[in-house]
This record gives C-alpha cells, sequence and structure tokens, in this order.
C-alpha cells in the first residue's frame, strides 16, 4: 500500500523552527548546567545536610500551601466557573494579581499582615504561629503567589463540563452539594489535578517572596541563592542540578497519576 | 397530576406566557412545537432549573413552583446524552437511588432490573462513552425510572438518535405508558406524538395554542398554526359564506368554493386537509357529496407512498396520487387533473379575531393569505 505523502507547508516548517528556538532557549541552559557539575559535586551536596533539610521543607511548604488553599479555591473557582455576578470581572482581576506582581514586592505586601506588629501576625504569634522566619510564613508566601494557578485551572475545568450533567444529577434527586462532589469535581479532575501540580511547582520555585518572608529556615531557591552568593557559581549549581531533578520527579510522578486516573476512567 | 397555572418566564430570548394545562395520573402528555417555541424553557421550569415569573406548578396537589430541582418529584431526560462519562451504566442508573436508604441488596436488584428492562443488562459495566446513542437514551430512562418520579419529563428525546434506534426508544416510551407513569414530553416531531400521546398541546411562541386529548387535537385543531404543525399542510384562507345546511357549507377560498362540514356560524377563517385526504385524478370522479375541483398540475413531490401533487385549483392545493393508481400514473407538471376530498375531512377554523358577519367585498385570496 502506498505510504501518503506529506507535504509539508512552508509556513508551518518556520513556525517549527521558531518553536525550536524557543526549546533551545529553555533546554540549553539547563542541559549546560547538567553538563557542567561533575557527579562528585552532586553526591556531596545531596549529602549535605542542610541541602536535604531546605528539600524537605521546600516539598511539604508548597504542598501544605496548595493543600490547603486548595479547600477554598476549587470551590470558588466552580463559583467564578457557574455563576455569573455583578463585579466578577473585578474578582478574576484580583485572582490574576499575584502573578504580575512582583515576588518582592509580593513578600513585602505579605509582610504587612503577618509581622509580628500587624493583627494577623500578633494574633499568630500569641497561639504560637511564627509566620516572619518561619514555616507558617514560607508556606503563606508560596500559596499567595502561586494560587492563582490552581484557581484558573480549576475554573477552566468547571467551565469545561457541560452543565447539562449536573442538570440531570439534580433532577435525579442530588443535592448541589452531591452534584458538586460527585459530577463536577471528578468531572473537572484532570484540569484540577492539573493546577494543584502547577500551584505546588510554582510554590517549590518561589524564592522572591519567601525570602523577604523568611530567609531561614531555608528553602531550596534561597538555600541556592546563598550558595551562589557565598561561594560563587560552582557550588550553587550541584544543588540547582539536584533540586531540578526533584521538581522533575514530582512532576513526572503527578502526570503519571493523571493519566493513570484517566485511563481507569476510559 | 401536574397542573401547570399560568407559569410565565424568560430565559435567553425564550419566552414562555401564561402557560397552564393539566396533566392527569397516568397520561402521556406530549407538547408539541417548533424550534424556539419555548419547550426546552417549559421543561427547565418544570425541572426546576429555571424559575418563573408568574404562575405555579402543582405536583400532586403541592405546591413545588419554587421548590428545588432535587425536591419535586420530578426526572429529566434531556435531550443530549447526559450520562455521567465517569460512571459505568450501573452506577449511573443508581445514581438517584443514593440516600435513599435502600439495601445494598435491593440496590443492585432494581438496578438490574432497570437495565432488563431497557434492554442495557449487558451494558452495565461499561462506560457511557463507549455505548451508542440509543443505549445511551435507554439508560439515561433507566436512570429516570429508578428514582419513581412523580412526573417523569422527556425533553426531546429522540432527536439525536438514528431512524433505527428511534423506533425502538419509542416502543420504549409506550411501554412507559402502560406502566402509567405521568409524562411530559416535548417534540417537533408531529410522527411521535401521534404515536405516543394520550393527551397534546401545542405550543406556539411560548403560548400555549391548544391542549386537548391526542384525538380532540390531531382531529380539530384550533388555529391554523396548530393544524399545519400536526399535518394539516393545505391551509386555505377565506369565509364560510353560507350557515350550514345539513351540517355542510360553502367556504370561499379566494379562487374557488367548496364544501365543508361545520355547524359553525357564517364567519371569517381557516379550512384545513390533511394532504392524505385529497386525492388528485386525470379522470373525472363523481362521487356524491365529494368536492371535486380541476386544476393544473404546478409541482410533482416524489414521496414513500405515492406522488403528492400540487394543483391550481385557484389555489394551491396537495394532494396524493397514490402509487399502483392505473388511473393517473405518472402525472405530470402542466397537466390537467381532477383534486377531490370529502367535506368530512375538511377542518373549519374560526378567525379568533373575526365578526360573525362576513365581509366578501374585502375577500381573502387563499394562497396570499395563507401566510397571514
Amino acid at each position: 500500500m502506498p505510504r501518503t505523502r506529506f507535504v509539508a507547508d512552508p509556513l508551518h516548517l518556520m513556525f517549527a523552527a521558531l518553536g525550536g528556538l524557543v526549546l533551545l532557549f529553555i533546554v540549553a541552559p539547563l542541559a549546560s548546567m547538567v553538563i557542567h557539575t561533575p557527579v562528585a559535586d552532586l553526591a556531596r551536596t545531596a549529602a549535605d545536610d542542610e541541602m536535604r533539610r531546605s528539600v524537605w521543607l521546600t516539598l511539604w511548604s508548597a504542598l501544605l500551601a496548595t493543600l490547603l488553599l486548595s479547600v477554598f479555591s476549587i470551590p470558588f473557582a466552580y463559583l467564578l466557573a457557574r455563576k455569573p455576578f455583578p463585579g466578577k470581572r473585578l474578582v478574576l482581576a484580583i485572582v490574576d494579581l499575584p502573578i504580575v506582581i512582583p515576588h518582592s514586592a509580593a513578600g513585602v505586601a505579605l509582610l504587612g499582615v503577618l509581622s509580628r506588629d500587624s493583627l494577623i501576625g500578633g494574633t499568630a504569634e500569641r497561639i504560637g504561629i511564627q509566620f516572619v522566619g518561619g514555616a507558617p510564613g514560607i508556606v503563606a508566601a508560596m500559596a499567595f503567589v502561586s494560587v492563582p494557578f490552581l484557581v484558573n485551572a480549576a475554573r477552566d475545568g468547571f467551565a469545561a463540563v457541560p452543565e447539562r450533567y449536573e442538570k440531570a444529577a439534580r433532577s435525579l434527586g442530588a443535592s448541589s452539594l452531591r452534584v458538586f462532589m460527585t459530577i463536577a469535581i471528578p468531572l473537572a479532575w484532570r484540569s484540577i489535578l492539573s493546577g494543584l501540580v502547577l500551584m505546588w511547582a510554582r510554590g517549590m520555585s518561589e524564592f522572591g517572596a519567601v525570602v523577604m518572608v523568611a530567609y531561614h529556615p531555608m528553602i531550596t531557591p534561597v538555600f541556592i541563592y546563598e550558595r551562589f552568593g557565598a561561594w560563587g557559581l560552582r557550588y550553587a549549581r550541584p544543588a540547582s542540578v539536584l533540586f531540578l531533578g526533584v521538581c522533575l520527579l514530582v512532576f513526572i510522578a503527578a502526570r503519571l497519576l493523571a493519566r493513570g486516573r484517566a485511563h481507569a476512567e476510559r | 397530576m401536574l397542573s401547570v397555572r399560568n407559569v410565565t418566564t424568560q430565559l435567553d430570548g425564550f419566552r414562555l406566557d401564561n402557560v397552564s394545562f393539566d396533566v392527569g395520573n397516568g397520561d402521556y402528555f406530549v407538547l408539541l412545537g417548533p424550534s424556539g417555541a419555548g419547550k426546552s424553557v417549559l421543561v427547565e421550569v418544570l425541572a426546576g432549573i429555571t424559575g418563573v415569573r408568574g404562575g405555579a406548578i402543582l405536583l400532586d396537589g403541592k405546591d413545588v413552583t419554587h421548590a428545588r430541582p432535587q425536591h419535586r418529584g420530578m426526572a429529566t431526560l434531556f435531550q443530549e446524552p447526559s450520562l455521567f462519562p465517569h460512571l459505568t451504566v450501573a452506577r449511573n442508573i443508581g445514581y438517584g437511588l443514593h440516600g435513599t436508604r435502600m439495601s445494598r441488596r435491593d440496590f443492585h436488584e432494581r438496578v438490574h432490573d432497570l437495565a432488563k428492562d431497557v434492554g442495557v443488562s449487558h451494558l452495565l459495566s461499561r462506560y457511557p462513552g463507549t455505548l451508542s446513542g440509543g443505549e445511551v437514551q435507554r439508560v439515561a430512562l433507566a436512570r429516570c425510572l429508578a428514582v419513581s418520579p412523580g412526573c417523569l419529563l422527556l425533553d426531546e428525546p429522540l432527536v439525536a438518535l438514528d431512524s433505527a434506534a428511534r423506533v425502538a426508544m419509542r416502543a420504549l416510551l409506550r411501554d412507559v405508558k402502560r406502566m402509567g407513569l405521568t409524562v411530559v414530553h416535548v417534540t417537533h416531531d408531529f410522527e411521535e406524538a401521534v404515536s405516543l400521546a394520550s393527551h397534546v398541546g401545542i405550543l406556539e411562541g411560548g403560548r400555549l395554542v391548544q391542549a386537548g386529548t391526542s384525538r380532540e387535537v390531531f382531529r380539530c385543531p384550533k388555529t391554523p398554526f396548530a393544524a399545519q404543525f400536526i399535518g394539516f399542510r393545505n391551509c386555505f384562507a377565506g369565509y364560510l359564506l353560507q350557515g350550514p345546511t345539513g351540517g355542510v357549507a360553502e367556504f370561499d377560498a379566494g379562487g374557488c368554493v367548496f364544501r365543508v362540514a361545520t355547524s359553525s356560524p357564517t364567519s371569517r377563517g381557516y379550512v384545513v386537509l390533511r394532504v392524505r385526504d385529497v386525492t388528485v385524478t386525470r379522470a373525472l370522479l363523481a362521487v356524491n357529496g365529494y368536492n371535486v375541483l380541476e386544476g393544473t398540475v404546478t409541482d410533482v413531490i416524489p414521496a414513500p407512498f405515492g406522488d403528492e401533487v400540487v394543483a391550481d385549483i385557484g389555489v394551491e392545493i396537495t394532494a396524493t396520487a397514490p402509487r399502483g393508481d392505473t388511473a393517473s400514473p405518472g402525472i405530470e407538471r402542466g397537466e390537467r387533473v381532477w383534486v377531490s376530498f370529502e367535506p368530512d375531512d375538511a377542518v373549519f377554523i374560526k378567525d379568533s379575531n373575526a365578526f360573525s358577519t362576513p365581509d366578501v367585498a374585502g375577500g381573502l385570496h387563499g394562497s396570499e393569505r395563507r401566510q397571514d
């Protein structure tokens, strides 16, 4: 059987070439960093307690920020997807605000409400929660800068679920809560999971806001910055490569989880 | 019993205006209407998905006008496939049974019984994405029946199906009718209504223009719109010229005069006729009491059970030339033919805006006035 001959569109070829440059722009610095890092340095850094602590702190702080905010953000995203209300455009703009403001400015803003002189910070400190210079502050900073990714992804996911499924469920006697839990969430699940992964990943990579609120205990991005500032590029590289690996592993695991679930439903 | 009282609402440009009807227990009420008549809006209003601006909805005497959908005791089968794609067929059917405090065993028995009733027992472990359109609607029907609704709402359930699936689904809906369930079924398909309805309502521009038993509505449409919608494709505007003489009057359709069986007094109005009740032949048929009118063929339309012939008899009329009729094989455009029909088959509809005194001077001309 003769093979179908593929005739490439010159315009598409040009777009592919442009896309290749974008990919090169992303991959080249990362590849260079990996290539220029000796394995011995990697092993030494991996064995460093301070590095390990920073990685664990980064992972669980970002995870906690994601899980805590998901409790509020997912229902909120559903509301944004389903209900028209006055001022909705303003609300959507507010949701996107953390993406557009400089993260150091976000850190300064957070300090204003979390420092021990503020109402929230002062009250929290009285019950033993220390935001400034503590893990709760790191969680808050990570949550602040990354929550738009979850809200927007979940909102898009809910909006893509045809309303007729929810109408059908309600006509079968399901309460609004049951419709939300058994129809809307499962059908928007992939987008929600994608939002959760993005939020987690964004939280893990945050530096600017975190460093303003809590330089110590050090999360890995701060640890890398500290290494770079104190000892130079050679000492910052192994930590960067190791953290890059951790981030990729988390990202791949989450994607596999999402894909596995999609296969199960098919 | 479902009672709809002066329901008014508006949604995305569709409006329902003072809609009232009753559906008795066990009645199968079909609401017929063209696209944009407000049929789906009415279903959403009854289901509680869309609110009302005025009026009341009562189910078995209980006012459910403002009740939430889940508290109405109605289940809706939608036009578009609405099975939950992430649940198996079995879990779809059983969805409405959760929270009924049914034992696990009873739950499974009920799901299996319903699946058997609608012929989907072999599909219970499948996901909706792998089903055909007909199977999807059967499962959706079983899912609605599972909750034993006080009233089943069907929103054009056959519209997305191919003809074979449609026939099978109609048979299933006749079974539902025999079960004695109260059903409100909206459709634009007149044949669907004929095959299923015990009662019929006709919706035009958000208003219910006629409602009654299917026999009443199909035999005596009250408006030209209703008549045309339920298959009376010949519609003539004109005057009933003469008072009833033995139950038969003359009707001036502008270009021609024919006899109509009616006891209505002299009035402006319309005469409607089904195509199948009008016969066209080359030879003159002398049948006592029949309207026999000569005309010229203007068009011939092939149809499954004999050609349809459009003839100009002073006004345009569509008639049937039965297939296999050796007297009139292959009638062609431009031929002179004889058109005949019984006065009993012609239905006179009084113009609701007309006075009883005829204004013959301002005579109507059938083909023009048909668009009035």
